[in-house]
């Protein structure tokens, strides 16, 4: 078996008496594609913002690399190695597409304010490094982000190309895992199928390590290794995606709610 | 005449309306405007307190401006329109001129109505103007009768030709606001003038259009006004075309500098102030002193987004360790160290002060960080005033007797001497203009973009948001501590009452007003405010303005929020963020049509 890389042990949060999540229980091994699913306020992002320590859980724990993620601030924990993007797109929409990358990198570099007054060899060494992998970065998505486009702010993007720098500034941070929420939301079905094949070119070319929030099933079926179904915070399913959409806990889960079930 | 209105072509043309198909309502609603703030004006005295400063000798005083401006203003909005891509637009004709003479003409009742009351009436009690002199400046000393119809004749007049400007074509409105800019500019900047005249030998000009007695001569007028002209007709399309061509090269590559341009300034930074009098030495001191402020405050504000209102406290800090490291006869501690020694330790205490204000502050965020840092400008000062603190800081009689600055092996500037000042202020302003350029280029000021443009996601995407703004509060309070300092030792002496909250905020009004996150904006903010209109403190060049000083501020940013809210001078990214809508519809259309292009690229190309 693979190096586990994430532990989620009996987490749970409540927020004044709501759980909004119970006892979620479960691990990531390095190397992986694991999806998790359920419907509308099943406890998906709540989630994620507590892996990414922007929630504090009410009880359990979350290890990562053997360590405890638990009272570490968000940047801590992106420096340990696990960067997120966000479900409803939140760019740094007045920097350029090249600073959006760059700054990401903030936890991977060091110079302070004395090596850019000084311009020291090792802050133009130290810029020269971050320019260059924030434009590999980029490169991922092919000619979309680079070239002219560097220098124009955020906001000039089309909604696909903002989730495509939304994933490309989270890999700009060198993570081990990357959380993404719901990718290919509002992308069209040509777009989302070229996303999903990203999605798996991030873990083969990249090794990245890859949790997945997402609605659209066919994106689920093609990339994960496995599948973690939620509903009202309490886990309802575990398992490769031909056991869990087969389970009857599921399909009740997702019956009547067919804005869930496209595709 | 109404055949020349519009030369746009892509407007299209409807017949022009008729004198009476006027909305009446908008008329006397905006005439009442006009008459409010004609008798607010005159209720300030500002016509009394400008009368002496003369714009063009016999003509036009400063006074008499800051009532005539008005019914042509107003005349001229009355009849504005909204220009909206092909929608018909009628033609301009009598409609609007008798707009603008109905609006000017109830205006003008106005101001009659306010002068018999001035005779009639005693009013003094809440309205400490309400007095003769006003009648008099009012009434020409004619006598009441006089005055009321010749204020209603002429301000229906000035509203006749603030509507006419609607008849004229567009080059045409363009020379005129030219001229009239050049002409008050220039009796605004008199003494400045004056000041430089001698020193580059150019008194004949000076001489040749001014009075001896203030303010230009009508040839002085008719000079500048052919000036203004030829600019506009000749050199202002060409001036347009460079800076066009400069912003183009500024898209590409937005971190490259104009060499030529900053060689041209710093040459001019070391030349002017041999050539300078007084004056105006005295003057760019005062302006370059508040300029190192809004650079710091900029940092603050303008990268990092933390609003700081009181960031005066740093000044403080700075004026009087500076104060307390060198005055000889400083009550507690006296090490009398040289200036530039002392130096070292305001930075030291400037940190301290950063660190001590900002850890429990920075925490907080938006508003609520405001108010808090509001607070903190205050207590210190009122620290430096009290009991407690009084041995070392000499309490309500401040620290008297500070030596100038001493620069070992280069000179002993003498506070005295306003061009060894102004020499030290360039200094330190170039230091604080390089440390902004290239902090704003470096891994940390791309930290303190993120922050102010999203806390969270900053935070998530790796950066600690705490230390970074802790850092962009301490750079900031450095440099405001080394204009206190300088200010220490240029006035030789400091009191508490330099280090008001009316300083911070005078500081952030330069920044807004200039252009807030761009340097150029943040000194033609201190320029305007601090030069021509002068600071808390400190006298500008129209110093009759100094009463009305606050007010001016007010209503410039008020003007400016409304109208021009990215500043004087705008950062490209900040005037994008602001006028988010009509820069986006743009770009989105550019997008979509470059997306198309991708898509197709993308496609041939497809990942492999």
């Amino acid at each position: 078996m693979s190096e586990r890389l994430l532990d989620i042990k009996n987490l749970s949060v409540t927020f004044g008496g709501l759980n909004a999540l119970s006892d979620l229980d479960f691990h990531v091994d390095k190397g992986e594609i694991v999806s998790v699913i359920g419907p509308n306020g099943a406890g998906k992002t709540t989630f994620f913002n507590m892996i990414s320590g922007m929630v504090t859980p009410t009880s359990g724990d979350i290890i990562f690399r053997g360590e405890s993620l638990l009272g570490l601030d968000p940047n801590q924990v992106t420096a340990r190695g696990i960067a997120r993007t966000f479900q409803n797109v939140r760019l740094f929409a007045n920097m350029t597409i090249l600073e959006n990358v760059m700054v990401s990198q903030h936890c991977r570099t060091k110079q302070g304010i004395m090596g850019a007054l000084f311009q020291t060899g090792g802050f133009k060494r130290e810029e020269q490094e971050i320019r260059e992998h924030g434009e590999k970065v980029l490169g991922f998505f092919g000619s979309r982000l680079v070239g002219y486009r560097l220098n124009q702010p955020a906001s000039v993007l089309s909604y696909a190309n903002r989730r495509r720098l939304e994933i490309a500034r989270a890999m700009a941070t060198k993570p081990e895992v990357i959380l993404l929420d719901e990718p290919v939301a509002g992308m069209n079905p040509k777009e989302s199928e070229e996303l999903t094949g990203l999605i798996g070119k991030l873990r083969d070319e990249w090794g990245f390590t890859i949790v997945m929030i997402e609605h659209d099933m066919g994106v689920v079926r093609d990339v994960s290794d496995r599948v973690v179904v939620l509903d009202h915070g309490e886990t309802i399913a575990q398992g490769s995606y031909d056991e869990v959409s087969s389970n009857p806990a599921v399909i009740e889960a997702y019956l009547g709610r067919p804005a869930e079930e496209a595709s | 005449m109404s055949e020349t209105m519009n030369t746009d072509d892509a407007v299209v043309l409807a017949p022009a309306r008729s004198a009476f198909d006027q909305d009446w309502r908008k008329i006397v609603n905006w005439g009442l405007i006009c008459a409010l703030a004609l008798i607010f004006v005159s209720l300030t005295d500002m016509p009394d307190k400008l009368d002496k400063r003369v714009i063009v000798e016999p003509l036009l005083s400063m006074g008499y401006l800051s009532l005539i401006w008005i019914p042509i203003a107003l005349g001229n909005f009355v009849t504005r329109e909204v220009v909206l891509e092909g929608m018909a637009q009628h033609k301009k004709g009598l409609r609007e001129l008798v707009a603008g003479v109905s609006v000017g003409a109830i205006g003008g009742a106005g101001l009659a109505l306010l002068i018999w009351l001035l005779d009639t009436r005693d009013l003094s009690d809440p309205l400490v103007n309400w007095n003769d002199a006003l009648l008099e400046v009012l009434s020409f000393g004619e006598g009441v009768g006089y005055g009321a119809i010749f204020w209603i004749l002429a301000s229906a007049g000035l509203g006749l030709a603030g509507g006419a400007l609607h008849l004229l074509p567009a080059i045409a409105n363009r020379l005129l606001f030219a001229i009239s800019l050049t002409i008050v500019l220039s009796a605004s900047l008199e003494s400045a003038l004056d000041d430089i005249s001698e020193g580059f030998q150019l008194e004949w000009l000076f001489e040749a259009l001014f009075e001896k007695k203030g303010g230009l001569s009508v040839q002085g007028a008719i000079i500048l006004a052919v000036f203004a002209i030829a600019w506009v007709l000749f050199l202002g399309g060409q001036a347009k075309r460079g800076r066009a061509a400069v912003a183009a090269r500024r898209e590409l590559s937005p971190t490259k500098v104009n060499t030529v341009g900053l060689v041209l300034i710093a040459v001019a930074a070391v030349v002017l102030p041999m050539f300078l009098g007084r004056l105006t030495n005295d003057l760019l001191t005062n302006v370059g002193l508040f300029l190192l402020l809004a650079l710091g405050l900029n940092i603050v504000v303008g990268l990092a987004g933390i609003l700081d209102l009181g960031y005066v406290a740093f000044y403080a800090v700075g004026g009087y360790t500076a104060a307390i490291m060198t005055s000889p006869t400083s009550p507690g501690l006296s090490p009398e160290l040289p200036w530039w020694v002392a130096i070292f330790v305001v930075v030291f205490m400037a940190i301290v002060a950063g660190l001590f204000i900002g850890a429990p502050v920075i925490r907080m965020r938006g508003d609520y960080l405001a108010i808090v840092t509001l607070g903190f400008g205050e207590i210190i000062r009122l620290t430096v005033r009290s009991d407690w603190a009084s041995g070392f800081t000499g309490g309500a009689q401040g620290i008297l007797s500070i030596p100038g600055a001493d620069i070992v092996g280069i000179a002993t500037v003498k506070g005295t001497d306003p061009q060894q000042v102004l020499y030290l202020v360039i200094g330190f302003v170039a230091i604080a203009i390089y440390v902004s350029w290239r902090l704003e280029n470096s891994r940390i000021g791309r930290a303190w973009m993120a922050v102010r443009e999203d806390e969270s996601v900053a935070e998530a995407m790796g950066i600690n948001t705490v230390n970074s703004k802790l850092q962009a509060f301490v750079v900031g309070a450095i440099l405001a501590s080394f204009s206190g300092a300088i200010f220490a030792a240029k006035v030789g002496s400091v009191f508490e009452s330099s280090f008001k909250i009316l300083v911070s905020i005078v500081i952030l009004v330069i920044v807004i007003v200039g252009g807030m996150g761009r340097i150029a904006g943040v000194a033609a903010g201190a320029l305007v405010l601090v030069g021509i209109l002068g600071g808390p403190n400190q006298p500008g060049l129209l110093a009759e303005f100094s009463e009305f000083k606050l007010l001016i501020y007010g209503a410039l940013l008020i003007w400016m929020m409304l109208k021009r809210p990215e500043g004087l001078i705008p950062n490209v990214r900040r005037s994008r963020e602001l006028h988010q809508d009509e820069f986006l519809q743009d770009a989105w259309l550019k997008a979509q049509a470059d997306d198309d292009d991708d898509e197709a690229v993308s496609g041939e190309a497809a990942p492999a």
